[in-house]
C-alpha cells in the first residue's frame, strides 16, 4: 500500500495503440457494447427529453432491479427472457405506483416518484445482499455495471458462425427493435410527444403511447444494465440526446446526429477508463459530461453570434 | 429463534459500543433528513434531493483523496462544494439552453455519480490509504460509523435545528410564496442559499447510514409520509422527524439482525412502509378512509332519496296518512327493482326512519306496508324543504329556467346545512310555492 496517489501520465502507446493492438478482440467488444448502449438509449432518451420525463428515466432504472433479481432468483439462471419480463414487470409495477399515489393522495408526482422508486431500490437491494452466495450480480455491479466483463461472456453462434458475446448481441438485438418501432410509429410518437391533445383528437391513445414508450425503456434498461449499472444507464439516457438537441432544432437531425455521439462516447469513456484505470461505464459518463460541455459551450458561442448579427 | 431475541436484546440494550453509534447516527440522521426533506417536499423539490444525493459522490470521493483517509470533515466539505457545484449547473444549463430543468437534473445525476464512480474505482485500484467504510458510500453500512462521524453529524444537525428554529419564518415564507418574500425583503438569494447548503449537510451527513443511492428517499418518504396527516408546517416537520428517526431506528435494528446486510435499503423500506400506512390509512387524506367516506355518503344520498320518494307519493295522494304504500307500490314510483326498495327499506329501518308493517291480507313481503317514523317524516320534509328552496332560488337569483333547476337540487338537498335554507328561506321571503307549483315545507313544518 503506497501512501500517495499518482495520476498515470498520458502515454499515447500505452492509452491509445496498445489496446487495439495486443487485445483487438476485447477492445473491439467493449466499445461496440458501449456504442450500442448509448446508442439505443440514447435514440429513447430523446423521446424522453422532448417530453420532459428524463427523470421517469432515473426512477425506472432504479425500479427493475427488484425484477431483475426475482426473475433470478425464480429460474436461477441468467436467462434472457425471464430477467426481461421481470424488469419489465417492475418498471410498468413503478409507473402505475407512481400515477396512482398521485391521483390517489395529495402526493405530489414528483415526491410520489421519488418514494416509489428508492421503495424498489431498497427491496432489490436487499434481495441482492441477501441472496448474494446464489447470485452473480453483486451489489457493486448494480450499481455501475462492468462492462469489460463483456468479452468474457459466452458467444452467440447462428449456423456455425460465431456473431459475438451474447450481452453485445443482445443489445444489438434489442436495438433493431426499438429501431423498427420508432420507425413504424415515428409520426404518432412525435405526435403524443409534442401535442398530447391533438394526437387525442386524431384518434391515437397518448395513454398507450406512455406505457408503449415506459414499456420499450424498461427493456432498453435491462439490457444496457449488465453494461452499465442502474445509475450510469440514467447517463446513457440523457446525454447523447441533450447533447444533440444543443446541436441542432431539427429532431430528425438529433437522431441521426446520436451514432457519432456514442462512437465519441464509447471511444472516450473506453480510453479514459485504460488511462485512469477505472470503471468503463464511469468514464462512459464522464465522457458523456465532457461531450455535453463542448456541445453546450458552442451552443452558447452560436446564439451569441446569431444574436450580434441581427 | 433464540438467536432472534438473543441479538434483539443485545440491540436495544444499546450495551455494544458499535450499537450505540450505529443508533445514534440514524437517529441523527433521521432529525436532519425529516428537517430538511419537509421543505423539500412542499417545494417540490423532491428530485433535486435525488439529484444533489447523487451530486455530492465525487466530492466525497475528493475528500478523501485530499489526505487519503476518511477524514468526516475534509469530506463533508468536498461532498458540500460538490452538491453546489451540481445545483448551479442545474441552473445555469436550464438557464443558458432550451434544456428543461428535469433532463439538466438527470445529466448533473448521471454526470456527476459517474465521475464519483471513477474516483472510487481509480483510489480502490491503486490500493492507497485507508478505504475501509469508503465503498459503504454507496449503499450505507450504519456500524461502519465512527465516533467522529457522530460528531460531524451531531453538529450538522444541530446547526440545521437551530438556523431553521431561528429563520424558521423566512424559510416558511419562502417555501410557500417566494415572490412574496421578496416583496417583503428577505433576503431570499441568501437564504436558498443557505438551504442548499443545510441540504447539502444532510446528505452528507446520511450518506454514511444510508448511502448515497437512497438518501433521497430519506429525505422525501419521511415528510411525504407526515403531509399525509397534517397542514400545518410546524407539525409536518415535527412528524418527518419523528419518522425518519423511527425508520433510521428500526432499519438499523433490521439490518443489525441480518448481519452484514447493509442499512440504508432496510431504512427506506421501513419509511416507505410508513409512507403506505398514512397513505391508505391516514384520518384526513387516506386513501382507504376516503373511498369509505365516499361509500357511506353514497349511500346516506340513496337512503335519503328514498325518504324523498316515500313524502312524494304521499304528497301526490293529498298527505292522506290513510294512503297505503306498499313496497311494490314504492318500487314503481322510483322505477327500481323491488330488492333495492327493499334492502334500502330495511336499512331505513334499521336507522330509525320508517317501519314495514306486514299487510293483513297476504304475508308476500312485497304487500308489506310502507310507514314513515316521526323522525323519518321529519328528516323527508327537511330534505323537500331542502329540494325545493334550492330550486326557487337557482330559479329567481341565478335566473334558472324552471324545468332546469331540479338536477342540481337533487344533488344539493343532501348537502345545504340548517343554517344556510334558514337564510335562503328569508331571502326569499318566506315562500310557499317551489316554481313547479308545489309547497314548500315551511321551517315549523319541518320540524313538526
Amino acid at each position: 500500500m503506497s501512501a500517495r496517489l499518482e495520476i498515470p501520465a498520458f502515454d499515447w502507446l500505452r492509452v491509445v495503440v496498445e489496446p487495439w493492438a495486443l487485445y483487438p478482440e476485447t477492445t473491439i467488444w467493449i466499445v461496440l457494447m458501449g456504442w450500442l448502449v448509448s446508442l439505443v438509449c440514447g435514440a429513447v432518451g430523446l423521446f424522453l427529453i422532448l417530453r420532459r420525463m428524463a427523470m421517469t428515466g432515473d426512477a425506472i432504472s432504479h425500479s427493475v432491479l427488484p425484477g431483475l433479481v426475482l426473475a433470478f432468483l425464480w429460474t436461477a439462471s441468467r436467462a434472457t427472457l425471464p430477467m426481461m419480463l421481470g424488469a419489465l414487470i417492475a418498471g410498468v409495477l413503478s409507473v402505475i405506483l407512481i400515477e396512482w399515489i398521485h391521483r390517489s393522495s395529495r402526493v405530489k408526482p414528483d415526491a410520489a416518484m421519488g418514494i416509489v422508486f428508492s421503495l424498489f431500490f431498497a427491496v432489490g437491494v436487499i434481495l441482492v445482499t441477501a441472496y448474494a452466495d446464489h447470485i452473480d450480480l453483486d451489489a457493486d455491479c448494480v450499481l455501475y455495471g462492468e462492462i469489460a466483463y463483456v468479452p468474457l461472456e459466452p458467444m452467440w453462434a447462428l449456423a456455425g458462425i460465431e456473431l459475438g458475446p451474447a450481452p453485445v448481441m443482445r443489445m444489438a438485438m434489442v436495438g433493431l427493435i426499438v429501431a423498427g418501432l420508432g420507425f413504424l410509429f415515428f409520426k404518432e410518437l412525435i405526435t403524443t410527444s409534442f401535442d398530447p391533445v391533438l394526437a387525442a383528437s386524431l384518434g391515437l391513445s397518448p395513454k398507450a403511447f406512455h406505457y408503449g414508450l415506459m414499456i420499450v425503456l424498461s427493456v432498453v434498461i435491462v439490457s444496457s444494465f449488465e453494461a452499465v449499472g442502474a445509475i450510469l444507464v440514467v447517463a446513457m439516457l440523457i446525454f447523447p440526446g441533450a447533447t444533440a438537441l444543443l446541436l441542432t432544432h431539427r429532431l430528425r437531425l438529433a437522431l441521426a446526429l446520436l451514432p457519432m455521439i456514442a462512437a465519441l462516447h464509447s471511444l472516450l469513456g473506453y480510453h479514459l477508463a485504460v488511462w485512469f484505470d477505472v470503471t468503463v461505464a464511469g468514464s462512459m459518463a464522464v465522457a458523456a459530461g465532457g461531450l455535453l460541455a463542448i456541445a453546450w459551450a458552442v451552443y452558447c458561442i452560436w446564439a451569441r453570434v446569431a444574436r450580434s448579427s441581427h | 429463534m433464540e438467536v432472534f431475541w438473543d441479538q434483539t436484546l443485545r440491540f436495544f440494550s444499546f450495551g455494544d459500543p458499535i450499537v450505540r453509534v450505529a443508533v445514534a447516527g440514524c437517529l441523527l440522521l433521521g432529525l436532519a433528513c425529516g428537517l430538511m426533506g419537509s421543505f423539500i417536499m412542499v417545494r417540490r423539490l423532491s428530485l433535486f434531493g435525488d439529484t444533489l444525493s447523487h451530486a455530492v459522490l465525487p466530492g466525497v470521493a475528493m475528500g478523501f483523496i485530499w489526505n487519503l483517509s476518511k477524514d468526516p470533515v475534509a469530506i463533508l466539505i468536498g461532498a458540500v462544494l460538490a452538491g453546489y457545484l451540481g445545483v448551479m449547473l442545474v441552473r445555469w444549463l436550464t438557464a443558458t439552453t432550451r434544456l428543461k430543468e428535469d433532463a439538466a437534473m438527470g445529466m448533473v445525476l448521471a454526470g456527476f455519480y459517474g465521475l464519483g464512480v471513477c474516483l472510487l474505482t481509480f483510489v480502490q485500484r491503486q490500493a492507497v490509504g485507508d478505504m475501509a467504510g469508503l465503498d459503504k458510500m454507496l449503499f450505507g453500512q450504519a456500524s461502519a460509523l465512527t465516533g467522529t462521524d457522530i460528531q460531524v453529524l451531531a453538529v450538522v444537525s444541530g446547526v440545521a435545528l437551530a438556523l431553521v428554529a431561528v429563520f424558521y419564518k423566512e424559510f416558511l415564507v419562502i417555501s410557500f410564496n417566494e415572490t412574496f418574500a421578496r416583496v417583503s425583503g428577505i433576503p431570499v438569494r441568501w437564504f436558498n442559499g443557505l438551504f442548499f447548503l443545510l441540504l447539502s449537510f444532510a446528505i452528507v451527513a446520511s450518506l454514511q447510514a444510508v448511502g448515497v443511492v437512497l438518501v433521497s428517499a430519506m429525505l422525501i418518504t419521511p415528510a411525504a409520509t407526515a403531509y399525509m396527516l397534517t397542514d400545518r408546517m410546524h407539525r409536518l416537520i415535527g412528524l418527518a422527524c419523528v419518522f425518519g428517526m423511527l425508520a433510521g431506528l428500526i432499519g438499523c435494528y433490521l439490518s443489525f439482525l441480518g448481519a452484514g446486510l447493509p442499512t440504508g435499503p432496510f431504512i427506506v423500506l421501513v419509511s416507505s412502509l410508513g409512507f403506505i400506512a398514512a397513505w391508505f390509512f391516514s384520518p384526513r387524506y387516506g386513501w382507504v378512509l376516503e373511498k369509505l367516506r365516499r361509500i357511506s355518503r353514497r349511500r346516506r344520498m340513496a337512503l335519503e332519496n328514498t325518504l324523498a320518494s316515500i313524502y312524494r307519493f304521499r304528497e301526490g295522494e293529498g298527505h292522506a296518512e290513510t294512503v297505503a304504500l306498499s313496497l311494490l307500490g314504492l318500487s314503481r314510483h322510483r322505477n327500481e327493482s323491488l330488492e333495492e326498495v327493499e334492502s334500502r327499506l330495511k336499512r331505513l329501518q334499521a336507522e330509525g326512519f320508517a317501519k314495514l308493517v306486514p299487510s293483513p291480507r297476504t304475508a308476500a313481503l312485497e304487500h308489506c306496508q310502507v310507514v314513515l317514523t316521526a323522525k323519518g317524516a321529519r328528516r323527508a320534509r327537511t330534505l323537500i324543504r331542502n329540494h325545493r328552496l334550492w330550486e326557487l332560488y337557482l330559479n329567481r337569483a341565478a335566473d334558472y329556467a324552471d324545468d332546469h333547476v331540479h338536477d342540481d337540487a337533487e344533488l344539493m338537498e343532501h348537502y345545504l346545512s340548517e343554517g344556510l335554507v334558514d337564510r335562503l328561506d328569508q331571502r326569499l321571503d318566506y315562500p310557499r310555492v317551489d316554481p313547479h307549483g308545489r309547497t314548500i315545507p315551511s321551517k315549523e313544518e319541518a320540524r313538526q
